[in-house]
């Protein structure tokens, strides 16, 4: 890992749900409030604000890092705001971090959001109308709803994979109590009852859109030291990026995953991710999309991203478990989704994930993607301080 | 901290109505000019990242294609600021530091004439309280320029002679659409754009894109023969809300620029972002600039206002002119938000 230590010492959010009597800087300051409660700290201990949010369009307010500023402490410090898709979460988290690990500040507030109730998601990213570039008219699901077929084919999955792994998300979101929307008495005829969206994809094998916001304190070495919280110690992060159009990008299995989790692994010292990772927290909107994952992120073997879900080795209490907490089942807030994952691992190698908590997690993994499947973040963090 | 410079710098256009292409295509010419000017490739980048703005494409996630102009293929490190591509630049000065890349390129892109910058900037404005008012960017800025003229700090008058002065060196600008320039006695007849602003003391907004080449140490000294280090640089954000300011002081700038140690620093030049002529005696006093630092020598972005990319220019052009031999010393500056927001200071040297 370049540069130097960085630990995450506070995190926080919000519930996940549609906020109509909240605005978004109380949505946004209750989640910094929890992540500095929980780190012990008051605004003023805070270096430098870095703030994440999908587009502006989304909820119709241009640059809202500006009226933010006194919302988020951030008055006479630097506050800057990262937009990259659906991954703006990691990216923010990853870019906090580099700010302690570059030495250039010492505790630093990430902060990431979203009010999707404020706007029409599926509107927002259905656009079109830019020549030559094919218009997304159907929402995210109708443009990745193919590329889940193309994976059933290449892997040679059967149909109701997807049922199953919104089972296992539905069931982990009950743990959650940030959870939007839980279904109490969820069951796999309910999944499999629900309608089709988008072939193959029934409505609840999606993720909901949820209003929400999440935050998490980072620190140099000597202030996680220092700490009363257990600090989640960063060891390998890594971001990349695809082209939108390029002959040969696999969709199914994108580089962008494997570089991003490479990198990541080798900052670590993971040489031998289906052992030493003891948990991951991916960004899954669509729950086929765990199998891919899991595979691109090389937490199983090629092709059997569907095999591992069916025989429940990414249960809490399986082998390798998969979103403990819920992951985008239990909410989507696009702009804090991101980090929401990256929390988790966290909180996992913290031992503060309360009911979703698994046994004995010392490394855990974090991940999220945006745009048509082309940005790519992905942190490893443990509860041991690398030497 | 690892040295880091600015080792290329390129923009497009600046001008009112760019025709010829989409957002995305404004950036390619920029990008492979500074590429080329330091003999490098695309694939030959370690980091890119860029700053834009939806909303002036009127597409949600319309940056992303920006991936395919930069050429990100297969894959790359990289990222993306919604703000002036000034901060992209210093997300990529901070991600130098950690010594896992070497250079990194940052574009910048606003192609305003796709939308009304004046009804879009109202969105900018706090949604709840302020927005709903409708103030447009012009009418903000000349509540800054009155609490001045009513301070003593300047005069109407004061600020058409600044004006002239940049519409006289931007006449030298290629980069900058302008026919002929105006005098001060010119300007003062103007027609007011809101008082006390007139048309030539007040932004122009135009299309642009610009792209800037980090590189640290050994990789810079390769690719430039003469970088231009960026000896300090920071930057810092004031409320919101203009009624709990003194719009008068701008104390984000002035500690930027202290921790940059660019604060009273004898440079050569200075590029300010000062959209609005007001705006230059803002900064000049929060940074503490000499009469003897030469202010906007490129004209500045009063008739260049490339939205999203102007900041980002200000750096380029600043170390064009070290790495030109021109100047010794300068001072970048990048400007977000109404009345002078949020503001980003570097402090650039041409020393080894």
């Amino acid at each position: 890992m370049g540069g130097r230590l960085a630990a995450v010492i506070g995190a926080g959010q919000t519930q996940l749900a549609q906020r109509l009597y909240m605005s978004i800087a109380e949505m946004a300051r209750q989640a910094a409030e929890r992540a500095l409660a929980d780190a012990h700290m008051d605004w003023n201990d805070i270096d430098a604000v870095v703030l994440g949010k999908t587009p502006d369009i989304f909820d119709g307010h241009l640059f809202p890092e500006l009226f933010l500023a006194g919302a988020l402490g951030a008055v006479g410090k630097p506050m800057i705001r990262i937009h990259t898709a659906g991954s703006v979460g990691g990216h923010t988290a990853i870019q906090a971090a580099h700010l302690v690990q570059a030495g250039v500040f010492e505790r630093v507030l990430a902060v990431a959001y979203a009010k999707e109730s404020e706007g029409d998601l599926n509107w927002s990213v259905s656009g079109g109308g830019i020549p030559f570039y094919s218009p997304l008219v159907a929402g995210p699901g109708g443009y990745f709803a193919p590329h889940i077929r193309a994976y059933m084919r290449r892997a040679d999955a059967p149909d109701h994979t997807g049922i199953h792994i919104a089972y296992k998300d539905r069931r982990n979101a009950l743990k959650n109590p940030h959870a939007h929307s839980p279904i109490p008495d969820i069951s796999l005829e309910m999944i499999e009852q629900s309608p089709i969206l988008w072939d193959p994809l029934r409505y609840l094998e999606t993720c909901p859109s949820s209003d929400g916001a999440a935050a998490m304190v980072i620190t140099s070495e000597r202030y996680a030291d220092a700490g009363s919280a257990p600090p989640a110690w960063i060891l390998g992060s890594s971001c990349r990026s695809e082209a939108s159009t390029a002959p040969r990008r696999d969709l199914v299995n994108p580089l962008g995953g494997r570089e991003a989790a490479k990198v990541a692994y080798d900052q670590a010292r993971v040489t031998n991710p289906q052992k030493e990772i003891d948990c991951a927290e991916l960004y899954v909107p669509f729950s086929w999309y765990e199998a891919m994952w899991v595979e691109n992120m090389g937490l199983c073997d090629e092709h059997h991203g569907w095999r591992n879900a069916l025989e429940g080795k990414n249960e809490i209490d399986g082998e390798m478990p998969i979103n403990m907490s819920g992951g985008l089942m239990s909410g989507n807030a696009t702009g804090a989704t991101g980090m929401i994952r990256l929390m988790e691992a966290a909180l996992q190698v913290r031992e503060q994930a309360g009911e979703h908590q698994v046994d004995g997690a010392r490394v855990a993994l974090g991940h999220a993607f945006g745009g048509a499947a082309q940005y790519f973040c992905v942190w490893i963090v443990g509860s041991n301080k690398p030497r | 901290m690892r040295e880091v410079a600015i080792v290329s710098f390129a923009q497009r256009c600046n001008q009112s109505k760019w025709r010829e292409g989409n957002d995305i295509e404004l950036l390619i010419e920029p990008i492979n000019h500074a590429l080329d000017a330091v003999g490098m490739n695309r694939q030959e980048v370690h980091f890119t990242t860029g700053g834009s703005n939806d909303f002036l494409a009127g597409q949600a996630f319309s940056f992303v294609r920006a991936l395919d102009a930069v050429g990100v293929h297969p894959v790359r490190d990289d990222s993306h600021v919604e703000m002036d591509g000034a901060w992209a630049l210093y997300e990529a000065w901070v991600n130098l530091q950690l010594g896992q890349i070497d250079n990194a390129l940052i574009w910048s892109l606003g192609k305003t004439s796709l939308g009304k910058m004046d009804e879009l900037s109202i969105l900018s404005l706090d949604p709840y309280y302020v927005a709903p008012l409708g103030a447009d960017p012009d009418s903000v800025a000349a509540i800054q320029a009155r609490a001045l003229i009513d301070a003593g700090r300047c005069t109407e008058r004061e600020l058409a002679e600044i004006a002239a002065t940049r519409q006289e060196a931007a006449l030298q600008n290629e980069r900058v659409e302008l026919p002929s320039a105006k005098n001060a006695d010119e300007i003062m007849d103007e027609p007011y754009l809101a008082s006390p602003l007139r048309p030539s003391t007040g932004a122009r907004v135009t299309d642009g894109a610009a792209v800037v080449i980090l590189a640290a140490e050994r990789e810079a000294k390769k690719l430039c023969e003469r970088p231009a280090w960026i000896r300090g640089i920071d930057h810092r954000t004031d409320a919101h809300p203009l009624g709990v300011r003194n719009l008068t002081e701008c104390p984000s700038a002035r500690l930027a620029a202290k921790r940059a140690g660019a604060l009273g620093a004898e440079a050569d030049i200075a590029e300010l972002h000062a959209a609005y002529a007001h705006e230059e005696v803002v900064l000049r006093d929060a940074i503490g600039l000499s009469d003897a630092v030469h202010i906007n020598p490129s004209g500045g972005p009063m008739l260049a206002n490339s939205v999203m990319a102007a900041g980002l220019i200000r750096f380029g052009e600043a170390a064009q002119r070290i790495i030109r031999g021109e100047a010794d010393c300068a001072i970048a500056h990048a400007s977000h938000g109404p009345c002078l927001q949020s503001n980003l200071v570097a402090l650039l040297d041409g020393g080894n």
